[in-house]
Order: C-alpha cells, then structure tokens, then sequence
C-alpha cells in the first residue's frame, strides 16, 4: 500500500460541514444518557465507593493500614502518585506541545486528552496528601507566615513538587477553560432548555464570537502553549527530583529527568488512546477522532518507549560504568532479586510489545493497539513500583532490608483512584463537548478562506 | 417599535470567501464601531478588519517578570533573613535550588494574568446582557455562519445607509438589532438574596461545625487521644490508682546525690563553701537568686517582696543572725528548707546553691559596707 506523504490526511473525515461536526460532537449533551452510560457509572462509580471506604479507614486509623514499613516508606502512595501525573502529562502535550509545532490533527483529541489531564492530575495530587498522614494539615505545605516563625524549605524537592503539581494542575485547567468558552457560547445558542442556557450562559461568560475578540483569544492561546511546554516538561522532572537529589542507589542518577518526562509521555498517551477507542466508538465520533489521528498517537508511544527502553539500559550500563557496589548491587537486585517479576513485567510491557507498533496494520487496528497500550498502562505501573519499592527494600546495610507487601486497603486505594478517573471521564463525556467545536470547525473542508489555504498567516 | 434604541445593523454570511470581502469592503468605508463574528478564528479576517496585533504579550511579560522577582525575593527573605538554615551545607541564597519554584511562579503568574486581563479588561466579559445575546443572528455565528455587525455608536452610522450599504455586500439576510426594552438587574430578585442569604447561613453554620466540633473529633484532633497512659493521669490498671509509676525504693536519680544532713539543724561542721567568690560564680548566683529567691526576700535580700506584709513575713537576710550564719547554714537551708521555706533541692543544683550563697554574702557585705569595702570600690 504506497501512500502520498506529500498531501497531509484531512484532518477532518468524511466531508462533514460545520454544522454537522457541531451536531456530532453537541449530541450526547443534547440527549438523554442511556443505559450503558448508567452501566460503566456504576462500574467505576463502585470503585470510586471502594476506594473512599479504604481511604475513610485510613484517616482513621492511620497509614499503618497500608504496606509501608521500614525501610519501604514510600509504597503505593508515591508509586500512585508519580503513575498518575505521569498519565497527567498527555494532555498538556497535546494541547500545548503539537499546538506549537502546529499539528493540526490534534484539534480532534486536545479537549479529551487536557480534561484527562485534569482528572489524572486530581487523583496523582490525593496521593502524596494522603501519604502524609494528616491530610488536613496539608495547608502547611505551602509558605504562608505563621504564628511558629516557619517556612518551607524551598531547598527540597519536595516543596518543589507541591509548587510544580499545583500550578500545573491550575494552568491545565485554566488551558482547559479557556478552550471551553467558545464551545459554551455555542451550546448556549443552540440549546432549547432555560437550565441548560442559564448553565452554559454563566460559563461562557458571555462570548459573542467577535473576531476582535479572537484575535487576542488566539494570541493567548499560544502564549499559554508556550508557558504549557516548558512547565509539562519540568513537572516531571522535579517529580524525577524527589528520587535523584536523594542519596539513595537506583535513585541518584542524572537520566532521571529526562527519564521521567519520556515515561510519562509515554503512559499518557497509551492512557488516552485507551480512552479515546471507546469515547469515538460511543459517540460516533470516528470522523472527528479519526483512525490517523490514533496512528499518530501509536507513533509516539512507540517513540517514547523506545526513549524508556533506552533508558533502562543505560541506567545499568552506569551502574556497572560507576563502579559503585551499593549502585550495581541494586540493578542486579531488581532484574534478579525477590522483585524481578516486576522488573520483567515493566521491561516487556514497556519495551517489548511497544515493538509491534512498527507494522502499520498493528498501529491501525482498533483491538490491537487496544491491547498494546493496556500493557502500557499496566507497565508503567510497574516501573514506578520497581523505582520505589526495589531501591528502598534493600539499600546499603543489609540488616535493614525488608520486603514490602501491600495490603488490601493499598489496593483498594489504587482502584479506588481509577474509581475517581473514570468517573470523571465518564460524566465529562456527558457534561461538556469531549471535542473542542470551535477548533474542529476551523480545520473542516472549506472552513478558511481559500485564499488563505495552506499558508499560515503570520 | 421606532422608539427601541438601536443597537446596530448586521449581515450574515455563509461563505468564509464572502465575508472576507465583505470585511475588507466595510473597513474601506471607513467604520470603526464595528466587528465580524463567526463561530472559529478566520485567518487573516485581522488583516481584512484592518486590526493591529494583539498586545496582550505585555501583560505576559509584566506579570511573569514579576512572578520570577517575587518568588526570588520571598524565598530570598525566607531562607536567609527571616529564619536562616543551613540546609545540606548550601549557601543561605542557594540560587541553583530556587530556579523550581522561581519557574513554577513565574508560570503561575504569566498565565492567570494574561488570561484574566484578555477576559476581564481586553474583554469586558464576563458580560450577558449584550444587545447580540439572544438574537437570531448570534444564533447563527454560534452555528455556521459568518456575520458583520455595524454599531449605532459609530460616527458613520445612519440606520437606512448602513443599512443599504450592508444589503450591497449581497448577504443571505440584514437584521437591525436594538438594545433589549428594559435593564432587569437579576440579582435583586428576592430569589437570589434568599439564595444568598442561605449560603451565608449555612458557611457561618459549617464554619463554627468545623472549628469547633470537627477538629475535636478522631482523627482530626491532633493526637489527643492515644493508646497510651498520659503523664499525670490516673489508670485502673494498677492498685494504687496512678497512671505514672513510683521509682523503686533508694532510686537516685541520675545527676543528684542524697543529702545526708535531712532533718539535722546545724551540720556546718562539715559544710564547707567549695566555691571562692569570683566574677562568674557571683554572676550565676544573681541569677539563680533573682529566679527562685527573690520572689519572697527581695531583690536585694531585705524580704521586702510583694508577699511584705503577708503572714508569715518573709525575713530579711541582712538581720544579725543570718549574717552570723556560716556559709553552711545557708546552704542547708536553701536545701532543706526552714519553718514554711520549701526545699529548693530539686530547682537548683548544688553548685547553683554555693552559688547563691556566695552572692547572698555578697549581698550582706554592701548593705553594711564598712569604710575600707568602700575604699575597693572607689579604686575600681
């Protein structure tokens, strides 16, 4: 099959007009959820309630509930936490990164891949609270004066995290928001019901689709892209800081950042096609959501895990380079040790099976790539597992080492955050256009000028 | 009708081709109050409106600029003025550890200004009551069609001229748009203070629930309750009732050794001053007389505190007895105590006490200084 690399896919499939992108993409707010809507609420909704009830028993009682011991004293907490901003960072990259290298195919999957960020950003910020404890005394993680004459310590990369979540997390939002308000003024017009109208009127803070309005409306556009990109890169990395400014083998590496943010792109996109598959089926979006778009997402994720594949390997070949024992003790642990099933686990779902993204038949076919980012997801789970757990269970004394074992409420915690995700996600689709309209209408077939076709103005 | 206020004329357009010809040909005629709607960003619709570029970047700069010197100065401030620490044998201004947070701030900061200042003050939003709301032709330039609209404001406007100067640009439809008949200011509904009024109610309410009952609940309570006997508390656990145990009979505790002149009224044959008078050991005994003596015989030992007056009265140490005491009298009786003195064993040690009593000589020695004392002083 020869295709022509020269003429860019329609963004667009199908011939639609504009008026029918906004009817595709306005139906499911238009109508009644059905049965099957109620159904995967329910699912997700139960592990939500799990989650809760592990979670409830853990204010109570105190994190001894958990795994955690010594010398394992980040377990799941950190392991969830680093997973979830790291399925965070997709939607940032989509919306800001490829916006900035103007790939215009990204207009279909930016509002989706952005709220998941959101979502996944909510769920990662519960964990490092819940992990210290007294979750309402988290107020003093910020640097405000008080009566004690205390402040952070702005020297650790701890209080670096709190900083680089939260202002991610608002600066996703705001991204987010921003976006939304076109698409609110025209489902403000276009709907038939007061409650829906006072709703969408009150959020689109009355925009009128003036074009003096767009000019600064695109100006900002890009001058958030430009904040987005430097920040999406640098909140992993100071994730990555927590583990390398530390002293301790497997931790202290240099690679960690780039590492990290390579990870993350990496389990966010296998994080949103795995949503996307079914979003586009669901709602009939697959003009909008096309299966190009898909295939572009598989080329990245077989980038990023080849980046991640590689990383492995040079975190073993310095380890080996240092001639430190404690550091080459510690990788040959991990490939070898009591935790080597994990390790094999993340190097086959994160190296291996990304391979067969080579054959564009696998990177086109719906129930393959469905199954290749599952191992994703569950890889990248891993490698957090493997980074936390094998480089704190047996570090440089060895009457300190230990084993760590999970318990139940761990579990429950973990699924209860995918509970939260997926609910999210589920009432998102429902509530709010899972497909940005202004920006899918301005990419359509004889939507510009044609004067202006194929020329970016400056 | 006529006696609406118009608003503005509008056109609409279905073609992006035609309105931007249409564009170029109102900005030819030289109106100002006027714009072009559609429901997504036109290219190059700026240069036919004859728009200058967007200045919102100022605001980005202004505000991230601030951002990146405000979080320096604070952490600056912080870290090594207000409460200095060495942290990992850094300098107290680490700049390389503050380049995070400096970043995430001047990000913070770049980007709610530039947002709040397009929407707020480039904008006017948020703003509902606009004459377009609600009308045919916004419900078109939400959908798929393309809009001018003229305003009565500008100088050029003439509600027939502008009108058929708009029908020459031959669009689908003209419509004149006239401001809505009567404000109605939607938050003095009754309605709406009442709704206001019940948040307030319920904040106060799940404000003084918060602060005063929840933080007193497990787990909120700040380790109040805990397994484990609290200092001072009783227990039933053991026979005498005590939560806290006794020490075993003949226990020393560490640092003390037993006093072995309890209950004798003069053991100064063996109890000899071990400390001579010198500058320091007068200083730590001023001290330590100003702490735990003062209070009942004064400041000066002339038993003129506030408890004068009081039965019994605290002596004066300067009578002809306890000047005639030998250092060690003194000493047993800070140790010991006398009539309803307690014992000060436990608050000062024994060379506080040598301490004290070599200042209350001191103290002695002024009050009836004799000439030659006075000839010392004046040679210093």
């Amino acid at each position: 099959m020869s295709t022509d690399y020269s003429v860019e896919a329609p963004v667009v499939a199908g011939r639609l007009t504009i008026a029918q992108i906004e009817e595709l993409v306005a139906k499911p707010m238009d109508t009644k959820p059905d049965k099957k809507f109620f159904l995967a609420l329910t699912v997700s909704g139960s592990a939500l309630l799990i989650g809760a009830v592990c979670l409830l028993y853990t204010l109570y009682y105190g994190i001894g509930m958990w795994g955690n011991n010594q010398p394992v004293g980040w377990g799941f907490g950190i392991v969830n936490f680093v997973f979830w901003v790291g399925i965070g960072h997709a939607g940032t990259l989509i919306s800001a990164i490829l916006f900035l290298l103007r790939q215009r195919w990204r207009t279909g999957i930016a509002r989706f891949a952005e709220a998941m960020t959101i979502f996944a950003v909510m769920c990662a910020g519960i964990f490092p609270i819940i992990h210290t404890g007294r979750p309402w005394l988290a107020g003093y993680l910020t640097p405000y004066p008080n009566q004690h004459g205390l402040w952070v310590n702005f020297t650790s990369p701890l209080v670096w995290d709190v900083f680089a979540v939260s202002v991610y997390f608002t600066v996703s939002l705001v991204f987010w928001y921003t976006g939304l308000i076109p698409d609110f003024a025209t489902l403000r017009d276009r709907t038939s019901s007061k409650i829906k109208k006072t709703f969408y009127s009150i959020f689109s803070l009355g925009w009128r689709h003036s074009s003096r309005h767009w000019l600064h409306y695109e100006k900002a556009y890009v001058i958030l892209a430009g904040f987005a990109t430097p920040l999406v890169l640098s909140v992993h990395t100071i994730v990555s800081f927590d583990f390398a400014v530390s002293i301790m083998p497997g931790w202290h590496t240099t690679i960690f950042p780039p590492y990290f943010v390579a990870g993350a792109i990496f389990s966010g996109f296998a994080m949103v096609v795995t949503v996307l598959v079914f979003v586009r089926k669901i709602f009939d979006l697959q003009n909008i959501i096309t299966i190009d778009h898909l295939e572009k997402m598989n080329k990245v994720i077989l980038a990023t895990g080849m980046m991640v594949g590689y990383a492995y390997g040079m975190e073993f070949f310095i380890a080996w380079y240092s001639g430190v024992q404690f550091e080459q003790f510690v990788f040959i642990n991990r490939a070898f040790g009591p935790y080597a099933w994990a390790y094999w686990i993340m190097v086959s779902c994160n190296v291996f099976f990304p391979q067969f993204f080579w054959f564009k038949k696998i990177r086109r076919s719906i129930p393959a790539m469905m199954i290749i980012v599952l191992f994703v997801n569950v890889g990248m789970w891993f490698e957090r597992f493997v980074i936390v757990v094998t480089s704190l269970h047996r570090d440089f004394l060895p009457s300190s080492w230990g084993m760590f074992t999970p318990t139940l409420y761990d579990a429950g915690i973990l699924l209860g955050s995918f509970g939260l995700f997926f609910t999210l996600v589920i009432l998102f689709t429902k509530a709010l256009p899972v497909v940005s309209i202004a920006e899918v209408k301005a990419v359509a077939d004889g939507a510009q000028p044609t004067h202006h076709r194929g020329e970016h103005h400056d | 009708m006529t006696d609406k206020k118009i608003f503005g004329v509008t056109a609409l357009f279905n073609d992006p081709n035609a309105i931007f010809a249409a564009a170029k040909k109102v900005a030819d005629a030289g109106f100002s109050k006027w714009d072009v709607n559609s429901p997504y960003p036109i290219h190059g619709i700026d240069k036919a409106m004859k728009m200058k570029p967007s200045k919102l970047g100022i605001v980005t700069l202004i505000f991230g600029l601030s951002g990146a010197v405000l979080a320096l100065i604070l952490m600056w401030w912080t870290m090594s003025v207000d409460y200095p620490m060495i942290i990992g044998g850094k300098p107290y201004f680490s700049l390389p550890a503050f380049i995070p947070v400096t970043f995430e701030v001047t990000v913070i900061m770049a980007t709610l200004s530039t947002v709040v200042a397009m929407f707020a003050f480039f904008f006017g939003l948020p703003r509902n009551s606009h004459a377009l709301h609600d009308t045919d032709y916004m419900k078109k330039v939400s959908r798929d069609h393309y809009g001018i609209v003229i305003e009565a404001m500008d100088p050029k406007f003439d509600e027939k001229a502008t009108l058929l100067f708009l029908k020459d640009l031959k669009p689908l439809s003209t419509e004149i748009i006239y401001h809505p008949e009567k404000e109605t200011y939607p938050i003095f509904e009754p309605r709406f203070i009442t709704l206001l009024f019940g948040v307030a109610v319920v904040v106060s309410i799940g404000t003084y629930l918060m602060l005063n009952k929840l933080m007193y609940i497990v787990p909120f309570d700040w380790m109040d309750k805990q397994a484990k006997v609290i200092p001072q508390t009783s227990s039933e656990f053991f026979a005498d009732g005590r939560g806290m145990r006794l020490p075993v009979e003949g226990t020393i505790a560490k640092g003390f050794i037993p006093y072995p002149f309890e209950g004798e009224t003069n053991p100064t044959e063996v109890l000899s001053n071990p400390y001579f008078p010198t500058k320091e050991n007068l200083e730590l005994g001023q001290r330590k007389y100003l702490t735990y003596c003062s209070p009942c015989h004064g400041n000066y030992g002339d038993g003129d505190s506030r408890l004068a007056g009081q039965f019994p009265n605290p002596p004066t140490l300067h009578s002809e007895r306890a000047r005639n005491f030998p250092d060690g009298m003194i000493y047993h009786i800070i140790t010991v105590g006398q009539n309803v003195m307690p014992s000060y064993a436990s608050q000062v040690t024994r060379d506080e006490r040598w301490a004290i009593v070599n200042y209350i000589r001191a103290l002695q020695r002024a009050k009836n200084a004799t000439d030659s004392d006075l000839k010392f002083v004046k040679a210093e």
